[in-house]
């Protein structure tokens, strides 16, 4: 029972995965057709997210992202067409209506936090809700995410800073992929690994291979296992590759030279994580064609729900500055 | 009903916020066991335990950052920033989170929260421990700014701003906290945000001012009411929202006004509140539009002649309302 429990699982951590990167395929596609201005993926970290989210209990734990978050999102629950109704700023985009631009995300039923623009500030939020959660002695794990880039902000600092003191229930979820857009990680900080740092706030830090979700997923259970004691928080590093661009308004050419993105697609973890399964003997071709079918189809009709759904009213532009 | 002095109220005001919601949580640097630099949270931290006056490390930031998640959690943070000139770390804590949280999540979420902070100057606090910070704040939408100017309404109006669903700028003058003092009922009364007050009553000019103005203000009147000028002085007490309906009546049955304000003149709030008059109540005016304010200097030197030279003093006050109603 429990292997085949356990089977299941590992094939819908392949689903999302799959998932996520063919709806991060279609929003380019989206992109160069026009339609979407904007995009930013999630290509390449699929599996630290997934792994991720696998060890959270979604509606429960409180997510506070970033925007390369897609396959967290999915992972949670939310909709694919919901994500294409945020890619298009259409008027029922949960994250925010079509306010902010695409891949900020926010679910209040799904306890996922809006975040911003500027980098960084999303994490002393995860603090402040792992502090209120404590006080309200809740059974709640808050998880937030940033890139390696980020950690050179002062806010990340700082919240690791209160959340060591406070041992708060919070996982600091680093997604290294060794670039902030074009600088590279050598130029941003003088460790080699950013879980280091945790040493220096008093609490653990670990650094996983972020391409692989299986390791992912056992770092983050025995990080949820620590916060749910009152041990307090974990910082993970989850290395990861990035496989676009940093955004459609990017060329990476200009910083990555081609032998580098040639290199970096032997990472991919949607392949290898296929590989695996294969050679499990969990998934074969027909399994596999099963499943990409069921996404091809999922992704078709987001497409199709977001095209035809309508845009924001502009007379509700001054809505919602304060409460109504 | 008891004489309290403005730091009085407030402790008052937290004492019973906190009593009554269980909700509501104080933060930041001195406020647990030493009960705040001013000894605003005085006797809460013994009161109500270290859980609930917490003593955060000296980053404001993360004071305003962990308030936000807080307020989204569904508490009601209260963080102090020990002293307005401190707030700058946590500028983009306050305008690019708090502030524009509801919008940005098109109502999903909200940040009801209370920043407490003292600004000001005249207490020979030199360039960092004098600061008016309210322009930089009253500037964006999302964002309430309330500055009480006595006991009675600062009382009132904090009680107001914790139980406000959107995040509440409160600007304390740290030179009125002790300095002045007031009847402050023991039974529950309200003074609503965005509700200015007619200070003093008076027909010849309008001084429309808040915060340790108001009562260099009515000194001014007083000296002014022996020469038989009737000067009428409006307190603001909220900046955002602003009470349009109260200042433009002052300045119609008037006809000329004074802007007072003890922060730097140039693109200072006061600014802002001039143009509404000179927009709004063009064809009543007698006379320009004038302000009074800071110097346009950095900030408030140290240094007795010299901070005093800064600020509109009764005195200045009473000589530009001479020269107005002139006019
Ligand atoms: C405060 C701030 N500065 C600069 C930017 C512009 N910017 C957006 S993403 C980014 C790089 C972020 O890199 P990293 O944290 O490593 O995340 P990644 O995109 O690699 O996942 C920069 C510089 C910003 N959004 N906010
Ligand atoms: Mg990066």
């Amino acid at each position: 029972m429990k292997q085949e429990r356990d089977q299941a699982q590992l094939i819908e951590m392949f689903r999302l995965m799959a998932l996520a990167r063919a709806l991060d395929e279609r929003m380019w596609q989206l992109n160069r057709q026009g339609k979407a201005p904007f995009v930013i993926s999630c290509q390449g970290h699929e599996a630290a997210q997934v792994g991720a989210a696998m060890a959270l209990r979604p509606k429960q734990d409180w997510i506070v992202p970033y925007y390369r978050d897609l396959a967290m999102m999915l992972a949670i629950g939310v909709t694919p067409r919901e994500v294409m109704l945020g890619l298009l700023a259409k008027a029922d985009d949960p994250s925010s209506g079509g306010r902010q631009m695409p891949a900020h995300y926010s679910h209040r039923a799904l306890n996922i936090v809006s975040h911003s623009s500027p980098t960084g500030t999303q994490v002393p939020h995860a603090v402040g809700i792992a502090l209120a959660a404590q006080m309200r002695g809740d059974d709640v794990v808050t998880w937030t995410s940033f890139g390696e880039g980020t950690s050179s902000q002062g806010d990340v600092h700082e919240a690791m800073n209160l959340a060591g003191v406070m041992k708060l229930p919070v996982i600091f979820f680093c997604e290294n992929n060794g670039y902030a857009i074009s600088v590279p990680q050598r130029k941003q900080m003088g460790v080699e690994n950013v879980s280091d740092r945790a040493q220096g706030y008093g609490f653990p830090g670990v650094t996983v291979d972020g391409t692989n979700v299986l390791e992912v997923y056992e770092a983050m259970t025995a990080a949820v296992d620590r916060a749910r004691q009152g041990h307090g928080p974990t910082l993970i590093e989850a290395k990861c590759v990035r496989l676009t661009a940093h955004s459609s308004d990017d060329n990476d050419r200009t910083y990555r030279s081609a032998d580098d993105l040639k290199a970096m697609k032997t990472r991919d973890p949607v392949h290898s994580y296929e590989a695996y399964l294969r050679s499990e003997e969990i998934l074969d071709d027909a399994k596999i064609a099963g499943i990409r079918d069921e996404i091809k189809a999922q992704v078709n009709d987001a497409t199709t729900f977001a095209e035809k759904a309508p845009l924001p009213d502009p007379l509700t532009v001054s809505r919602y500055v304060y409460a109504e | 009903m008891a004489e309290l002095n403005l730091l009085e109220a407030i402790n008052r005001a937290l004492d019973e916020s906190m009593a009554a919601d269980d909700r509501v949580f104080i933060i930041g640097e001195d406020v647990g066991q030493r009960g705040g630099v001013f000894r605003v949270t005085d006797g809460l931290h013994a009161k109500y335990g270290e859980k609930r006056v917490i003593d955060a490390p000296l980053a404001e930031s993360i004071i305003i950052g962990s308030s936000i998640g807080a307020a989204m959690y569904g508490m009601r943070p209260v963080a102090e920033i020990q002293f307005a000139d401190f707030i700058f770390p946590a500028f983009n804590q306050i305008i690019s989170e708090a502030a524009r949280m509801r919008y940005r999540s098109n109502n999903a979420w909200e940040v009801p929260m209370v920043i407490r902070t003292p600004y000001g100057g005249g207490i020979h606090g030199a360039l960092y421990h004098s600061q008016s910070i309210e322009a930089f704040f009253t500037h964006i939408p999302g964002l309430k700014v309330v500055a009480p100017s006595t006991p009675y309404d600062a009382k009132a109006l904090l009680l107001a701003s914790i139980a406000d669903p959107d995040p509440v700028l409160f600007l304390e003058h740290k030179k009125c906290y002790r300095l002045i003092k007031g009847f402050v009922p023991d039974e529950p009364y309200t003074v609503p945000i965005g509700v200015a007050d007619v200070a003093r009553t008076g027909s010849d000019v309008s001084v429309i001012t808040y915060g340790l103005m108001r009562h260099y203000a009515v000194e001014a009147a007083e000296m002014l009411a022996k020469e038989d000028i009737s000067v009428e002085v409006i307190d603001l007490r909220t900046l955002r929202p602003l009470d349009r309906e109260t200042v433009l009546a002052s300045v119609k049955k008037t006809n000329k006004v004074l802007v007072l304000y003890e922060d730097n003149l140039f693109g200072g709030y006061g600014a802002e509140v001039a143009a509404i008059i000179a927009q709004d109540a063009f064809e009543y005016l007698d006379g320009p539009v004038q302000r009074l304010a800071g110097l346009d200097i950095p900030a408030m030197p140290y240094s007795a002649p010299l901070e005093n030279e800064f600020l509109p003093t009764p005195e200045k006050i009473a000589d530009t309302l001479r020269d107005l109603v002139q006019y």
